[in-house]
């Protein structure tokens, strides 16, 4: 990126100040490498959501940021209902709370090792993964608008998940102002046959060591120990999302321009809170990140059911689950008074500092664990929201990004030879594509590390613990 | 069969677009262009030979060749999850506003097809349909994936 346009704050934080009809300043949480390394994209897309009606205080950027649609992906904005703030379907995306949960098992590394080749195996079988699988769940059309409505709570209810998760999703596993009924009959049909199911591209369930420890304190109350064994899964509101996603742009497009909205770009789509299009956005929207939280318990479920099989006596207890493609209803102080504010997070973590009040009873001392996705073959972190993330609405980053296209690494690596290449390092590679590894090899992303330790230095989220991968289940 | 040569008065091709991808059609016609258009989609998901073993139709509108294109390409990504189809072959027909379109396709088969990724939605980023200089039409956008 072309950093001579943009004033530099401090050592991790750059903003764009504001010209023409933007209505807040931009900011790009990022230390220099990061930011050289970022498409210049990246910054005329944070200064166009910086120009939409309602925005308050600032439009925001990521460590992890890069070009997306309309929003960055990595971009945090917020918007005030009583200033004819919007709603965006492109501020939220196409997978909608597309998201990471990490489950504890208790188990050391060398416990995984003498069964690593089965589990992993028997992982792949039971893990519906990659384009065209299926988990045998079919849901009918009250089962369907259960689930909108419930979320992980009605996965619990179905027997695929514990009652004690829940305090451990956000949104105590279900989200509030979810109408199944503003979700199309065609969204619904994508999804039928498809909980249960992690997906494809970057999605995975992965075996994880804790390999680093950076905050002994809060690594402990996460019950995080170095050379113990987590299971993390990555993946979102499938086929219904998608459709939702795909629905919402298409129809906010002439909403916008009804209501008065110059769009700097189409994919910035959208609709003001206070209009019927927008609340019918709302409705759908939370029944999808309801269908996200039931598909990653549901998952969850049926890794708990393969540990079984090998250790019966760990019960996996969830560590947390988070989602990083959203918007949602949040309190803020802005400008010194506490404001409700709609906050769109797109490819970024809430990241709530100890003692918020959604944050449950176990957690409130310490934060919120922040769960972010590294590639397969470098590692992942979990980081605790702290006091000081209020800059950026209580957001971080939320993976490593891509550090090029999926094309480009198709031409540099052979799916084959990124799997033997990780067997050897002793990270066994379950996928039904071959072209899929390619696309995902560790080296088509940035250094997951340095995002975090930007994070972190920015006072966003703090590093807790680094993980390692044993096993990885890609879709 | 690999992306086609702009040479050619017919072909597809895919472009890279950070972590997603752009898919492009042209042909002598814009229905030539939106269908080469939805081959490029097919090989998003597989590079392996895709049978034409069933048909279905679809049909969709839109105010602009534009929006057409991206309206045209999140149908066959409906038809393609919904039933679990990968297609090989389209005729496309467009009069003002709408499209009408039979696609020709199999059930993806995991050992044969080893599908790398599932399209998830046609973007209005980088959507473009243009007449091109010498007559023809190319069409393009970026695929989520």
């Amino acid at each position: 990126m072309d950093t001579s346009k943009l004033t530099r704050i401090d050592d991790t934080t750059w903003q764009i100040d504001p010209t023409g009809d933007m209505r807040v300043p931009g900011i790009i949480f990022a230390d220099e490498a990061l930011i050289e390394a970022m498409d210049d994209k990246v910054a005329e897309q944070t200064a166009n959501v910086a120009r939409l009606p309602g925005i308050v205080q600032a439009s925001y950027a990521m460590p992890d940021a890069h070009w997306g649609y309309g929003f960055p992906i990595g971009g945090v904005a917020a918007f005030d209902p009583d200033e004819g703030g919007v709603v965006s379907a492109g501020g939220v995306g196409f997978d909608v709370s597309c998201g990471v949960r990490s489950l504890l098992t208790g188990l050391t590394v060398t416990d995984i090792r003498a069964v690593q080749e089965r589990l992993a195996d028997a992982l792949a079988a039971q893990i519906p993964a990659g384009v065209g699988s299926r988990s045998g769940i079919s849901l009918n059309r009250q089962e369907m608008d259960a689930m909108l409505a419930g979320g992980a709570a009605w996965a619990v209810e179905q027997g695929w998940g514990e009652p004690e998760d829940l305090e451990r999703i956000e949104e105590m596993g279900r989200m509030a102002g979810a109408d199944p009924d503003c979700v199309s009959e065609q969204a619904k049909k994508r999804q039928r046959r498809e909980m249960g199911t992690l997906g494809s591209g970057n999605h995975y369930l992965e075996i994880q060591a804790v390999e680093k420890v950076f905050d002994a304190e809060t690594a402990a109350a996460f019950g995080l120990v170095e050379g113990e064994v987590l299971v993390t899964i990555h993946c979102g509101s499938r086929g219904l999302g998608h459709q939702i996603g795909t629905e919402f742009l298409r129809d906010m497009l002439p909403a916008a321009a009804e209501a008065g909205i110059r769009l700097p770009e189409r994919e910035l789509a959208c609709a003001p809170i206070h209009s019927p299009i927008g609340q019918r956005y709302l409705g759908a929207m939370r029944a999808a990140i309801n269908c996200a939280l039931a598909n990653r318990e549901i998952l969850g479920h049926f890794a708990r059911e393969v540990f079984d099989r090998f250790f019966p006596e760990h019960r996996l207890p969830l560590l947390y689950d988070v989602s990083h493609n959203t918007c949602k209803v949040e309190t803020h102080t802005v400008g010194g008074r506490p404001r409700q504010l709609y906050v769109h997070r797109k490819g970024a973590t809430r990241a709530f500092g100890p003692a918020h009040s959604e944050l449950p009873e176990a957690l409130r001392g310490e934060g919120q664990p922040v769960l972010i996705g590294g590639s397969m073959g470098t590692g992942s972190h979990v980081l605790v929201g702290m006091g000081t993330g209020g800059k950026g609405f209580y957001s971080a980053c939320h993976g490593a990004g891509r550090a090029m296209s999926r094309h480009a690494a198709l031409k540099r690596w052979h799916g084959r030879q990124v799997v033997d290449d990780l067997a050897e390092r002793g990270i066994l590679i379950r996928s039904p594509s071959a072209r899929g590894v390619a696309e995902e090899a560790p080296g088509a992303y940035k250094d997951v590390d340095r995002v975090v330790e930007v994070a972190e230095r920015a006072g966003l989220a703090r590093r807790v613990a680094r993980l390692t991968p044993l096993i990885c289940v890609k879709g | 069969m690999g992306p086609g040569n702009r040479m050619q008065p017919t072909g597809w091709t895919l472009e890279p677009h950070d972590a997603d991808v752009r898919v492009v059609g042209w042909g002598p016609t814009l229905a030539h262009a939106f269908e080469q258009a939805a081959v490029a989609l097919t090989h998003v998901v597989t590079e392996s030979r895709v049978a034409g073993r069933e048909w279905l139709t679809v049909s969709c509108e839109a105010p602009d060749p534009e929006l057409l294109l991206v309206e045209w390409l999140n149908q066959v990504i409906f038809e393609m999850a919904v039933g679990g189809l990968l297609f090989s072959r389209y005729r496309v027909v467009i009069e003002g506003e709408v499209l009408r379109a039979t696609l020709w396709g199999e059930p993806v088969d995991r050992a044969r097809h080893a599908p790398a990724c599932e399209p998830k939605g046609a973007t209005y980023t980088a959507l473009r349909v243009e007449r091109v200089a010498g007559g023809g039409w190319v069409a393009g956008c970026v695929v989520d994936v």
